[in-house]
């Protein structure tokens, strides 16, 4: 099973706007890339178009891992909005 | 605004959020809990299971009435390096009587039943309302901002998980760091209970808990785990966060989690079943050295938000501790909003309450646990010597066999009789 469809499992009401936002000038200084590695739904990827670090906010787990390995701070996360992101029907 | 205020704010609806809103409510409290989710639950994510002797007296009522999944009857380990595993079980008679020790749980059901006896009590429970900062006052903490509104309280609670934001801008924590921190990935797979009980051994309502050690994690620290719903079953794998990190080659963390799941001695236990759900969380793994300040002017910080978290090795614990955390929050806030004095001085005593406590005590026993299981020997090594070992007790092959006394002792130097092992058996003293 790939990993968006692992995702796909989940109940996420999606936001219009993303709550995690990133600082593309820290992102190109960057040679770990560890929010690629850290993710656990695999959200973060090099744009082919435009090489910028884009993050695929919307199925998020919410789990907070980036924003700690985003040790050089370009990862500003929040929590989405109420009513918005996953609603784990199990947790 | 001063004389609309509330007796207490409370953020957050895990198990320390409610459990503080139940035992204020229950004094007869005006209290307000907040949840950002649909209902309590719905953000919270948890392996896993609950022991339950340590908050029988803290919360009785809950503790008996509570929608758990099944009591653990049978404890089981799973050792693996890269081509074999080796499977240890572990049942006791007496588990299978009540009182029942442990039991596994699913949040989202638990905490939104927990959340309708708060309610019954006569606290309100707000979902959809996400908590965007603290409101402050001469200084102090005087309530919450949230959605564009202001909620003034005499006493605010954070509850709002092991990420807090909270608690950072209250200055009560400096950000998180790697080291302190572990990831956790967890899949739910629904089975039918029959088939549950079949293929686990266990009889109606009973449930086992499996964890695994060893190459799963490639040598990072961590393991993974597995526990008997009643329906489901919870599987996943937790990894520390600057382990993985400091990897090289990198790995991407949710493949340690698919290659996990494919091992042939995880695979049997979840086939056939249709997965359902794909979580993932932070938990704290610094424990005591990783607690936050635990309270200021007008505020208190309980649960994982204050970092009451405990790996132990064989048992890792949290929601005990949230529990207990979250009560005696509520009974100290009570006795301050009695006294008329939110005060920090008068604060304290929570801290006070919590050392005598097994939430600060179990902490300070286990001050060292973290080092002794950061050991990445306990990952590669002791795994790699144990299959070893089998290996030359089960195998026969063409060639005359050697004394089984000496292979074993040829092993055992190659891994484990020299000055690292040596250290690594001092080292667990400190467990």
């Amino acid at each position: 099973m790939k990993i968006e469809e692992k995702i796909a499992c989940n109940a996420i009401k999606n936001d219009k706007e993303s709550h995690i936002k990133l600082t593309q000038n820290v992102c190109k200084a960057c040679k770990e890339r560890f929010c690629i590695y850290a993710c656990p739904g695999h959200l973060y990827s090099l744009s082919e178009e435009t090489g910028e670090m884009v993050v695929e906010y919307a199925g998020c787990l919410e789990c907070g891992t980036c924003r700690i390995a985003c040790v050089y701070g370009s990862v500003a996360w929040e929590y989405p909005g109420g009513e918005y992101g996953v609603q784990y029907r199990y947790g | 605004m001063a004389e609309e205020k509330l007796d207490a704010v409370v953020v957050g609806g895990g198990l320390a959020g409610l459990a503080a809103a139940y035992r204020l409510a229950e004094a007869g409290k005006q209290v307000l809990l907040l949840e950002r989710g649909d209902a309590p639950g719905s953000k919270n994510v948890t392996g896993g299971r609950i022991y339950v002797e340590p908050i029988k007296a803290f919360l009785p009522s809950i503790v008996d009435e509570a929608p758990f999944e099944r009591h653990v009857v049978k404890e089981m380990i799973t050792v693996v390096d890269e081509e074999s595993s080796v499977q240890l079980e572990y049942a006791r008679d007496a588990w299978r009587k009540a009182p029942y020790m442990s039991y596994t749980v699913l949040r989202a059901s638990l905490d939104k039943w927990f959340s309708e006896k708060v309610a019954e009590k006569g606290g309100f429970v707000i979902p959809n309302r996400k908590v965007d900062d603290l409101l402050w006052e001469d200084g102090r903490v005087a309530g919450v901002k949230a959605g564009g509104e202001e909620i003034g309280a005499h006493i605010v609670i954070a509850a709002d998980g092991a990420l807090s934001f909270l608690a950072e801008k209250a200055g009560l924590r400096t950000p998180l760091k790697p080291a302190n921190y572990a990831l956790a990935m967890k899949e739910i797979h629904k089975l039918d209970e029959e088939r549950i009980e079949e293929r686990f051994g266990v009889e109606k309502g009973e449930g086992a808990a499996n964890l695994f050690v060893g190459a799963l994690t490639k040598g990072m620290f961590g393991g993974g785990f597995l526990y008997t719903n009643r329906d489901t079953l919870s599987l996943g794998i937790v990894v520390g966060i600057d382990a993985l990190m400091q990897k090289r080659p990198q790995i991407e963390a949710y493949r340690l989690m698919d290659e996990f799941k494919a091992r042939p001695e995880v695979a049997r236990w979840i086939q056939g079943g249709e997965m359902k759900e794909y979580a993932a969380h932070i938990i704290s793994e610094a424990g005591i050295g990783g607690i936050s300040k635990l309270y200021t002017d007008g505020m208190l910080v309980a649960g994982d938000a204050a970092g009451f978290a405990l790996n132990m090795g064989i048992t890792v614990r949290g929601m005990e501790f949230a529990v207990a955390s979250g009560v005696i929050a509520a009974e100290v806030a009570t006795d301050a909003l009695n006294k008329g004095d939110i005060s920090k001085r008068y604060l304290a005593e929570y801290e006070k309450r919590l050392a005598s406590s097994f939430v600060l005590r179990d902490l300070e026993t286990f001050r060292h646990s973290k080092e002794v299981l950061e050991n990445p020997r306990l990952f590669n090594v002791y795994p790699k010597f144990l299959s070893s070992l089998l290996n030359v007790l089960f195998t026969v092959s063409d060639t005359p066999r050697k004394n089984l006394y000496r292979s074993a002792m040829t092993l055992a130097k190659q891994y484990i009789l020299n000055w690292e092992g040596m250290k690594d058996f001092w080292s667990l003293r400190k467990l």
